[in-house]
């Protein structure tokens, strides 16, 4: 294709965001030039990619340590059966999926876990970042990441009918600990495995991140939301709460205080939320060849293996092994089982 | 302490015994640090939460960080 081709494209791709009087050239060509961070690619992540990658996001790093199940394609957009089925992860398979929507944008897809360790790298060189993730510790520590490094991020949550979504902007807006100084304990709050969601509330919730990233990326912060906004789809109801002033006291945006982020070893077990999986994680990470796992593997039980993955049956247990030494071991809630698993299989 | 009328997050509810927003976030056991509270379209701030004194026909929102996604 010539380059005057290649122009012409880009033209007709955005002309109706380009004749959009709140984005225009100038807006279409910052969103070009724009770098995000996705954190989590799940429900929320799937439709905020989708939304921004055909937006124009000029540079798009899709973070997920999952696979895609059948049970995620309710609401997951972008992934389809032939994912499930090839055990593609979600970030590698959204960054494929999207790649053809839109092949001028950069994809990094990142197959891994998000934790103290390794957060600060992901969103350190971004201009803003998506709150993706489906748990209360992610978004604490997405938080402290974020304020440190001084890069807004918008939070967004979903559950049964209902969601939320704020903006903030580091030292500008009031923090997620300023709302919200203490994160529910585990168990505490009702998540998608026990109370069920409903993707049509999902995409509202993650039509607003995504608007508030686009007016933040086109440099239209006057029109950032200041309220904390909460939509019920089935009571069609849209309400917003006025966030006030920072909390002079926050202990992360007003104390510097980042107690997530300096939680430094990452857990070593952790219970993926109803889907009787326990994940395994080693630190420091090692760099396994799955080949030679797989030659290990072969009388255990049924082998299979990718770029990405590795995945052995064993006696009703299913263990899928990641080059970093993480591995999912399904089939089990119970962490000292699926350590003694790990142990006896890969090695600890 | 008295019976009033105020609108919860929409609803109109009846509030028995409840004086402050505290009174409120206790009897429905909550925890203070956990939710955010509106009164009448200002933040009500967490260290106030003891002070302010409801009305019969405050509007109120007590919010909960929700966590799916």
């Amino acid at each position: 294709m010539t380059e005057q081709n290649m122009i012409d494209n880009q033209q007709a791709r955005y002309a109706r965001q380009r004749i959009l009087g709140v984005i225009g050239e100038t807006g279409q060509q910052r969103l070009l030039d724009a770098r995000i961070a996705i954190l989590g690619v799940g429900a929320l992540g799937t439709h905020v990619a989708d939304t921004l990658t055909r937006a124009g996001v000029g540079f798009i790093r899709l973070v997920d340590r999952d696979l895609p199940e059948l049970s995620n394609l309710q609401r997951q957009i972008l992934f389809d059966l032939s994912d499930v089925e090839r055990g593609v992860p979600k970030a590698a398979a959204a960054a494929e999926r999207l790649s053809a929507v839109n092949p001028n944008i950069e994809f990094e897809p990142l197959v891994t876990d998000i934790n103290p360790t390794n957060i600060e790298r992901m969103i350190s060189d971004v201009d803003l970042v998506i709150d993706g993730s489906d748990n209360f510790e992610l978004r604490y520590l997405l938080n402290d990441a974020a304020i440190k490094h001084s890069v807004p991020w918008v939070y967004g949550g979903v559950i049964s009918t209902h969601g939320m979504s704020m903006t903030i902007r580091p030292g500008i807006s009031p923090c997620l600990r300023c709302v919200f100084p203490e994160s529910p304990a585990p168990g505490d709050a009702p998540t998608c495995d026990t109370a069920g969601v409903l993707g049509a509330a999902v995409a509202m919730v993650a039509s607003i991140q995504s608007t508030e990233a686009i007016k933040y990326l086109t440099g239209d912060h006057d029109s950032l939301s200041q309220h904390l906004t909460m939509i019920d789809l089935w009571e069609m109801s849209f309400r917003q709460v006025s966030l006030g002033e920072r909390d002079p006291s926050c202990p992360a945006c007003g104390n510097h205080d980042f107690a997530f982020l300096d939680r430094q070893a990452p857990r070593q077990t952790t219970d993926l939320c109803g889907s009787d999986s326990i994940q395994i994680m080693i630190d420091p990470a090692p760099s396994l060849s799955l080949e030679s796992l797989a030659n290990r593997l072969r009388d255990a039980g049924e082998v299979s293996y990718n770029a990405y993955l590795l995945r052995v049956q064993l006696n009703g247990y299913q263990m899928t092994v990641f080059p970093d030494g993480r591995a999912i071991i399904k089939g089990t809630t119970d962490p000292g089982e699926a350590r003694s698993l790990y142990a006896r299989y890969v090695g600890m | 302490m008295e019976r009033m009328q105020v609108e919860l997050n929409g609803k109109m509810t009846q509030l028995d015994g409840v004086a402050t927003v505290g009174d409120l976030i206790r009897s429905k056991d909550l925890k203070p640090r956990m939710v955010a509270v509106e009164l009448n379209g200002e933040i009500v701030p967490r260290e106030k939460f003891d002070e302010q004194v409801l009305s019969d026909g405050d509007r109120l929102e007590i919010v909960h960080f929700v966590g799916g996604g």
